[in-house]
């Protein structure tokens, strides 16, 4: 199908981009890697009266750079990138994992670590992790740590013209694992899990796609912290979870999903 | 005769340099300057009244030509939508349908007006601008509240939902049998909706030639001839004044057979405006009107001894037939007639249709088209059998099947299975499979808390449609022969136009090696030509059913010897002999003992143009032939598939899919293995992926788009171990069967039988498709009481 | 909202010089502008891959970008994989090894192929699978393309390739 009309604008800056949306009101639209975007507007489920392509950018937005115990990445970094980079295997070898699962060698092309946060879909894998990890999200305006940027479904506290610029990790090379449970393996995740042992001995766990936003399993963390085995642990992974009922299955389904996925995340760690 | 030297051989495509080259012809890569394009308007609603239509804006948009309404083509389109018997003759209700809805709509996807604008892009705006206003109606969505007396109707002017009801034998058939039953089993059985989901949509480009009268429509279809015929009926245009070209198709699967709304809508456009016409379906189109396979539920009860041998078998089909009857809607019905399988049932088959009218789209042929369902069935009752009289169901199935020495055979239909053997296509998978080592490993895993399945499905299949005694009241008159014209230039290059038409299974090349051999004609001098109504004879029947090699290349293959036989007497005349004298051998004709002394058939075909021809012959060397078979053709084999399933998730994999076929001789084993690989992958697909969704409450369809309907991907299907035996089909001179839909017909009833096998400790005794993990888990928990 | 871009695209060693509208999804240019209708539509949500295409070598699905994003870009297409007529080995091995049947997702397939070999030489049936993933075929049950594209790769390593005309006249 073809996308209704636009303008289009291409940012010469990161305030070049936030001009434009700012100009463009409530329907201008950022175009970075574009596979949540264009899709949309193929079917005109969405229907941006201006696009502000930013893919120009990538000299200021696509990098990773360790920084001490902090991971830094670029907004406009492809998951690509993520999945090859040296430093991200070394720093965070997690999201060097999750980036290389996430969609097709097509979608990991194009699509961005911003774009995945700024889309917030409940079902982005990126969004566990930052979550779990507490995550800053910097923007052209301020920092947003991660607890406070999934607002709910689709739902961030970005303004009109407030691009993401970058998202820090803590750096995390200890046992982890992505537990991604899909039909397809180009798929989202129908329910994802994750966890990570931080250096001070705790874990980090997190719920993909079982609630409006990625969900951070505290009562699963507290179990293992107070020594439960994984099984048991995993048991708590239903809390704070809201998943819905649909084609991939029954919000029962999905919350005997969660505990499951968890407990062999945590036990499957390395 | 020529000796066999490219029949059995593993030639590499000729179609294949284009398409890997992006030179393919697919309709949509014709760009004709000055085409209009047109973009269709659809009901939003699976059942509606259409209160108001203002086409206002849409006309007033830039670039908008028109927009049409059922008004516009009420005056020049009549008769569109031709409704086969197929199987079932006597239909009760046939609604009435024109391409575009004008007051009621009765499915989702239902054309209701076109835009046609300068570019595709214009269209699609108009499109959107077009204002509808609908009167929402009850939709009926549940197949069998549907048959309830106070149930919606699919159309508010019928008086009930059903399309057909057809006993094929009467239930009393079975009485005795079952009476004497020692024990009896029974399932329902659902087969979903499945969309065929072609990668190539559907489309079709239009353009009338005012100054000729002639209308030429390029499109994407499996049987140009018959495209024809119903174009030019709707048009009320002689059949030799429209042409039909199709060149390369991307795929069909059954669902480009059949007559759509677009079929008539862009040449009515084309005509109307005296502009050409093109139109291509997007993927949320095809998923919602582009015909549907399957779509049934059906109730199976077997009667047997506590010996394993069955007695007598009873099946009550219930078919979603959808808003309107497809064209071949009623195929599928043979579901019935093939539902005893490969085996002998002594007691008789009480079988019964009721097609029932829905607010979807219509159902038509998919793959496999009513065999799938019967070896789902069939395949699965047995199984279930086997378990409850805790016998190997490979033992229940030997026990049961028609003997090699049995053939041919009469089933209780009076369908004769052409040649067979059974155990021989059975024998070769357990081998490949190593079964009894499998079972081994079922019992070991099972002790540590895992659960491996083994799935048989040994299916037979009717194909080759069909001789033409059969067929023509099955079509409405046209028996399913099939044409070729072999023209043998003065170079000795040869043509030939034949009816069938390829769309990925290889004609081009294999025809070829049935010609070459037969002509005695090198491969490199034959083209094949297929898809152009325009060229080569009168008709022809397409490609569908499994049926171009069997009666396609057996046309190829009879023209060819008429060719040989007039050759025979040019050469006897060259050499100065009779022909009772001469042996054809290796392209060259010679005297008996005498092989110094040839012609060629390329000097015969020079000769045939000259001046010295034998006594009462024509000059040329061309023929025509229609072949009509004898009988159809019964291809079968052994699957088997290995699964394994994570009860905690409710996840299947496939560890090892193993199928060995017998499709009679082999032309071209690459082409075979292919077909088989690809029609596994579909029934894979169907036991555990795809379904079309819709929801109960408004019918609206919610797998609209390949994020819901689930196509699987190379990491999703195993490459199945593939192996063969060869019994010849005593239906037509080479022996050949088909084999394009056999993998299908197989996979879903191993895939199924499988899991259930797998999961027999934990209480299942039945899954319905796809059997996707939550409800695989959902079933787990409800076998042991929601213990886990 | 309907003014022109400018685009200037290098495809298949050509380079393009064009102006289009913003909403013009890449396919669509390069099917009806450039008349390279190789690369196919096969749906609407970017899951088939029939209009798969490298962009500065990296697979793209040309469904999911506008034409403007590949300004100043390198673009390469299935009719860019032969070199004057003559197949590269990945061609050769989807004829040879029969990877394809109705052909319609097969450049798309091509494409990812040679992006994939590019970032994997030697891969695994199981990496040719996984790597495949965003490409769908309704036809072949994707058995050969897994068998063609590995093989392609033996082909690629060793140097070898398959003389084309020896498999077309025969016996294989």
């Amino acid at each position: 199908m073809i996308p209704a009309a636009f303008a289009y604008h291409r940012a010469s800056s990161v305030e070049d981009a936030s001009r434009l949306l700012a100009q463009g009101g409530a329907d201008a639209k950022v175009l970075a890697g574009g596979h949540s975007l264009i899709p949309l507007m193929r079917l005109r489920l969405a229907q941006p009266s201006a696009l502000i392509d930013i893919n120009g950018l990538e000299r200021d937005l696509s990098y990773v750079r360790r920084d001490n115990g902090t991971l830094r990445v670029g907004a406009l970094t492809r998951h690509y990138q993520l999945a090859e980079s040296d430093e991200v295997k070394r720093s965070l070898p997690l999201l060097a994992e999750i980036a290389n699962e996430v969609g097709d060698a097509q979608v990991r092309s194009m699509g961005t670590m911003g774009g995945v946060l700024a889309h917030a879909d409940p079902a982005g894998d990126y969004g566990t992790l930052a979550l779990m990890l507490d995550a800053v999200v910097t923007t052209n305006r301020r920092s947003i740590p991660a607890r406070q940027f999934f607002l709910g479904l689709f739902t961030t506290p970005l303004a009109a013209d407030e691009l993401v610029t970058e998202v820090a990790f803590p750096v995390a090379a200890g046992p982890h694992k992505y537990v991604k449970f899909r039909r397809r393996l180009c798929d989202w995740a129908i329910v994802g899990a994750g966890a990570q042992k931080m250096d001070d001995g705790s874990w980090r766990v997190g719920v993909t796609n079982a609630a409006p936003t990625p969900v951070r399993a505290v009562g699963v963390e507290q179990a293992l912290a107070q020594g439960a085995s994984p099984a048991e642990a995993a048991r708590q992974a239903t809390q704070g979870l809201d998943p819905a009922s649909d084609l991939r299955g029954s919000a029962e389904y999905k919350r005997h999903l969660a505990t499951v996925l968890t407990q062999r995340a945590v036990e499957g760690a390395r | 005769m020529a000796i066999t030297q490219l029949v059995g051989a593993k030639i590499h495509r000729r179609e294949d340099p284009r398409l890997i080259t992006g030179g393919g012809r697919y309709t949509e890569d014709l760009l004709r300057p000055g085409t209009l394009s047109m973009a269709v308007v659809r009901s939003p609603h699976a059942h509606a009244r259409i209160t108001r239509l203002n086409a206002t804006q849409a006309q007033a948009l830039p670039g908008v030509v028109a927009v049409l309404t059922a008004a516009d083509f009420k005056p020049i389109l009549t008769g569109t939508h031709p409704v086969a018997p197929a199987f079932v003759a006597q239909k009760h209700t046939v609604p009435e349908r024109f391409p575009v809805a004008d007051s009621e709509v009765v499915f989702q996807g239902e054309p209701v007006a076109v835009v046609v604008a300068e570019n595709r892009k214009l269209a699609v705006d108009g499109a959107a601008a077009v204002e509808v206003d609908y009167e929402p109606l009850p939709a009926v969505t549940d197949l069998l509240k549907a048959l309830e007396p106070d149930s919606p109707k699919a159309h508010t002017n019928l008086l009930d939902n059903i399309g057909w009801d057809l006993a094929f034998t009467p239930e009393d058939t079975v009485k005795d049998a079952f009476a004497q039953a020692e024990i009896v089993v029974k399932e329902r059985i659902l087969q979903q909706r499945l969309a065929p989901t072609p990668i190539e949509t559907r489309n079709v480009q239009a353009d009338y030639n005012p100054f000729d009268e002639q209308l030429t429509v390029w499109m994407a279809t499996q049987n140009p001839h018959f495209a024809r015929i119903w174009i030019a009926g709707a048009l009320g245009m002689p059949e030799t004044r429209v042409r039909v070209i199709s060149h390369d198709v991307g795929g069909g699967f059954g669902s480009k057979v059949c007559a759509y709304p677009e079929d008539y809508l862009v040449p009515a456009a084309a005509k109307l405006l005296r502009r050409p016409v093109r139109w291509t379906e997007t993927r949320t189109e095809s998923l919602q009107t582009t015909t549907h396979g399957r779509g049934q539920i059906l109730d199976v009860e077997l009667a047997a001894k506590r010996d394993g041998s069955f007695l007598a078998l009873k099946v009550l089909q219930y078919l979603d037939v959808g808003a309107y009857i497809g064209t071949f809607g009623a195929f599928q019905t043979c579901a019935c007639l093939l539902a005893g399988g490969a085996y002998k049932w002594p007691g008789g088959i009480a079988a019964r249709t009721i097609g029932i009218l829905t607010n979807r789209v219509p159902t038509d042929p998919y793959r496999g088209a009513g065999r799938p369902e019967a070896t789902h069935l069939i395949e699965r009752m047995v199984d279930k059998l086997a378990v409850e009289l805790n016998m190997d169901p490979v033992e229940v199935r030997r026990k049961n099947f028609v003997q090699a020495s049995e053939f041919p055979f009469t089933n209780t239909f009076g369908l004769t299975y052409d040649s067979g053997n059974y155990e021989g296509t059975l024998n070769k998978a357990l081998q490949l499979v190593g079964y009894s080592e499998l079972r081994q490993r079922q019992q070991q895993l099972r002790q540590q808390g895992r659960y491996l399945g083994i799935g048989f499905s040994t299916w037979i299949e009717i194909c080759g449609f069909g001789p033409s005694g059969a067929t023509a009241g099955a079509t409405g008159g046209l028996g399913l022969t099939e044409s070729a014209m072999v023209r043998v230039h003065p170079t000795g290059t040869v043509q030939i136009y034949v009816g069938s038409h390829a769309h990925g299974q290889g004609h081009e090349t294999t025809f070829a090696q049935i010609a070459s051999d037969t002509l005695g004609i090198p491969y490199e001098s034959i083209e094949i030509r297929h898809g152009d109504t325009a060229e080569g004879p009168a008709f022809g029947f397409g490609t569908y059913g499994s049926r171009s090699l069997a009666v396609g290349g057996m046309a190829v293959h009879k023209a060819s010897n008429r060719i040989v036989s007039k050759a025979l007497k040019i050469a006897a005349h060259l050499l100065e002999a009779s022909p009772d004298d001469l042996v054809f051998d290796q392209g060259r004709f010679h005297v008996k003992g005498n092989p110094g002394s040839a012609k060629t058939m390329g000097e015969i075909a020079f000769a045939a143009y000259g001046a010295s021809l034998p006594e009462g012959e024509d000059h040329g060397l061309e023929a025509i032939a229609y072949f009509d078979p004898p009988n159809f053709v019964w291809p079968f084999g052994a699957h088997v598939c290995v699964v394994e399933v994570d009860p905690a998730t409710g996840d299947a994999q496939i560890e090892q899919y193993v199928a060995v076929d017998d499709c009679g001789n082999v032309i071209n084993p690459l082409i075979v293995e292919g077909q088989v690989q690809g029609g596994i992958a579909q029934g894979i697909a169907q036991a555990l992926y795809e379904e079309v969704a819709y929801d109960d409450e408004n019918g609206q369809l919610m797998t609209g788009s390949l994020v819901d309907y689930l196509v699987p991907t190379a990491a999703e299907i195993p490459t199945a171990v593939l192996d063969r035996t060869v019994t010849p089909s005593p239906s037509n001179p080479l022996g050949v069967k088909g084999i394009g839909e056999a993998g299908t017909i197989a996979a879903s009833a191993a895939v199924i039988n499988a899991i259930v096998d797998a999961l027999q400790p934990l209480g299942i005794t039945h899954i319905d498709m796809p059997a996707t993990p939550d409800r695989l888990w959902k079933q787990i928990q409800q076998a042991q009481g929601g213990a886990r | 909202m309907a003014d022109r871009v400018p685009v200037s695209v290098s495809v298949n060693g050509t380079t393009y010089a064009r102006d289009v509208e913003p909403r013009d999804l890449l396919v669509y240019f390069l099917r009806e502008e450039l008349g390279l209708t190789g690369t196919h539509v096969g749906c609407d949500t970017s899951q088939c891959g029939a209009c798969t295409v490298l962009v500065d070598g990296r697979p793209v699905k040309s469904c999911t970008m506008f034409a403007v994003q590949t300004d100043g870009k390198q673009l390469l297409t299935v009719e860019g994989l032969a070199t004057n007529g003559a197949l590269n080995p990945l061609q050769e091995a989807f004829w040879n090894e029969h990877g394809l049947q109705c052909g319609f997702c097969t450049p798309g397939f091509l494409m990812a192929a040679t992006a994939l070999l590019h970032s994997n030489p030697s891969p695994t049936e199981d990496q040719v699978r996984k790597g495949l993933e965003g490409n769908l075929c309704r036809c072949t049950g994707y058995a050969n393309i897994a068998r063609a594209v590995q093989s392609a790769s033996q082909a690629i390593q060793t140097g070898a390739a398959v003389p084309v005309a020896a498999a077309a006249a025969g016996r294989a």
